[in-house]
């Protein structure tokens, strides 16, 4: 049955905040989203619990070694999967919208464009935040939990402990940003995703091939290893940055990834 | 209101668009006619500001299509119906849309009533059949209540009740004062929805009319004529611009069955003549020519007028 349509009296423009909370809705209706966010929780505290049993089976042998073992990035070894759920969640949050047409849709009702980009990647961010941060603490308790019977634990009142779960969750949405600018950039779910692997994975396997030291302060700077210096308490130098400085450096990348997203989706069509 | 000046689309060594300007006036439905192909969609998407031009200009109300503040009030669109997220229900699909520009709820139900969605609102849009899908793109397009409307073949995959329906609100929505511009690729569909036409075949423009006076120029109407002395009247009519052939055979009898067909006068003008030399009529009529015909003759790029040929009858002057 269909009635008639009454008319709309309002005028309302788009904002940012508008447009903000359309992405929510969006977000939170797309199986594919909740999916990756799902997964992203699950590596998080398995691989950590997995990996912390791991490491109590095979506990760290002479003093030198007991000295230099980080129980804390044992724990959140997890995020090193979980940064391909996240960086997927941001890919698939663009893509989807190419591969339905339902661009087209939306663009249209944000006609300026970069709303709807920008609306993403708040989106992409308070959700990853949201999620992984009570993730990142489970699988640090949890990990804890299990070397406390090698007696090698430490706790969130430790420096840097604090700052390496929360850090933890930061650099995931940092890789939720950088799989939300590929996916912009190349508008398809497989090149995203592939362009992703390729980030995290690949470069730094291709940044070994290089000559000892320059191999070191190269792999250093790539934006998952300079990320992943955040979920560390006792970073080697010659491998790692400073955590708050990696974190740094991988939003870096995400920063300028972002803006090239922006120059593709502003400008010429849709499509 | 939609006006379009020099619009140029090119993709790569393609052109989409060539050259097309035109004005789409508010309350009346105008048709956006041409072959599929021809750049209905293109033009379309440039309208919306999906597209960018390669040259030339597009406004909406007024403004360049990007430049709305409030896009939703402005120009409501379908441009592909199964532009959807498969797994999103048709309510969500909507909330999120009217979202952008603060529609709320209540809204958003209102339109979903009005195209007849309710009971299936809740239900996977990819799982819609493409009439379905059509009503929901049709919703997107009012949610705002926009001041012009662009629907890309609108009518594709309705079924009878569905097609009356949606001419039913087309009329409707100009007799707002809204502009509606509505592509099709079949002539006998927009007749009956549009007042105003549009025709475009391999992105140029071919007519700018009324649809009437579109039909009545590209085939004109013909008086057929049975009277007690063919011969006579024949000779009686004939004269400079009026074209008179033999009616083709009716189907299931062997031979014509001597009507005439005139071409250049009136059945009013047919029908004194005949009165005035004393000739028994016993059989006239005004017959429209087909629609698909003109539209067919009007974008094979046939450049010189050709006149009217029945069933393939070829034309002999009497």
């Amino acid at each position: 049955m269909t009635t008639s349509l009454p008319r709309y009296p309002g005028r309302q423009r788009v904002t940012q905040a508008r447009v903000l909370r359309s992405e929510w809705i969006k977000l939170r209706t797309q199986p594919s989203a909740l999916w990756s966010l799902g997964s992203a929780v699950i590596l998080i505290i398995a691989v950590g619990v997995l990996y912390s049993l791991l490491r109590e089976a095979r506990p760290p042998q002479g003093a030198a070694a007991i000295a230099s073992f980080d129980p804390v990035s044992v724990s959140l070894s997890g995020v090193q999967l979980a940064q391909i759920a996240t960086g997927a969640l941001g890919v698939l949050l663009v893509t989807n919208e190419y591969a339905t047409g339902l661009i087209w849709t939306t663009l249209a009702a944000v006609p300026r464009r970069l709303p709807v980009l920008w609306g993403k990647a708040g989106m992409v961010v308070a959700v990853t935040i949201a999620v992984t941060l009570p993730a990142a603490l489970a699988a640090f308790l949890a990990g804890q939990e299990v070397l406390s019977r090698q007696h090698l634990t430490t706790s969130l009142g430790h420096p840097g402990v604090a700052q390496a779960v929360i850090g933890s969750s930061l650099y995931l949405a940092v890789c939720g940003l950088l799989g939300l600018a590929l996916g912009a950039v190349l508008r398809s779910t497989a090149g995203g995703i592939s362009a992703l692997f390729g980030l995290f994975f690949a470069l730094p396997i291709i940044a070994g091939f290089l000559p000892g030291s320059w191999s070191d302060d190269i792999n250093k700077y790539l934006p998952s290893t300079a990320g992943q210096a955040i979920t560390t308490v006792h970073p080697d130098p010659a491998t790692s940055l400073a955590p708050w400085t990696g974190l740094g450096v991988s939003f870096l990348y995400a920063a300028i990834l972002l803006g090239a997203a922006a120059l593709r989706t502003r400008r010429g069509d849709a499509k | 209101m939609i006006e379009i000046r020099a619009l140029t689309k090119r993709y790569g060594h393609t052109t989409a668009v060539e050259d097309l300007t035109f004005t789409v006036q508010p309350g009346t439905v105008t048709g956006f006619l041409g072959p599929n192909g021809a750049g209905k969609s293109t033009t379309m998407r440039m309208i919306l500001g999906l597209d960018e031009p390669t040259s030339g200009t597009v406004a909406v109300n007024g403004h360049a299509p990007r430049a709305h503040a409030a896009p939703l009030h402005e120009v409501g669109a379908m441009l592909d119906p199964r532009a959807v997220l498969p797994s999103r229900s048709a309510r969500s699909h909507l909330l999120a849309l009217a979202a952008t520009s603060g529609i709320r709820r209540p809204r958003v139900d209102e339109v979903i009533d009005a195209v007849g969605l309710r009971s299936v609102a809740g239900r996977p849009a990819g799982k819609f059949s493409l009439g379905m899908a059509q009503r929901l793109g049709i919703a997107a397009a009012l949610l705002g209540d926009p001041a012009t409307v662009v629907l890309d073949e609108p009518v594709n995959g309705l079924d009878v009740e569905g097609i009356r329906w949606i001419r039913g609100l087309l009329h409707d929505l100009a007799g707002q004062g809204k502009t509606v511009f509505v592509s099709s690729h079949l002539m006998s569909e927009i007749a009956q929805t549009a007042t105003h036409l549009i025709v475009i075949g391999r992105g140029r423009l071919i007519a700018d009319t009324t649809v009437a006076d579109f039909i009545a120029s590209a085939a004109p109407p013909v008086v057929r004529v049975l009277s007690s002395d063919q011969r006579a009247l024949a000779a009686l009519l004939r004269s400079p611009g009026v074209t008179i052939t033999p009616a083709g055979r009716p189907a299931g009898s062997p031979a014509g069955d001597g009507a005439l067909l005139i071409c250049g006068r009136t059945a009013g003008q047919v029908g004194a003549t005949a009165a005035g030399a004393g000739i028994t009529v016993f059989e006239l009529a005004t017959e429209q020519a087909s629609l698909e015909d003109a539209f067919v003759d009007l974008t094979k790029d046939a450049v010189e007028y050709r006149p009217v040929t029945r069933q393939g009858t070829p034309t002999h002057q009497e």
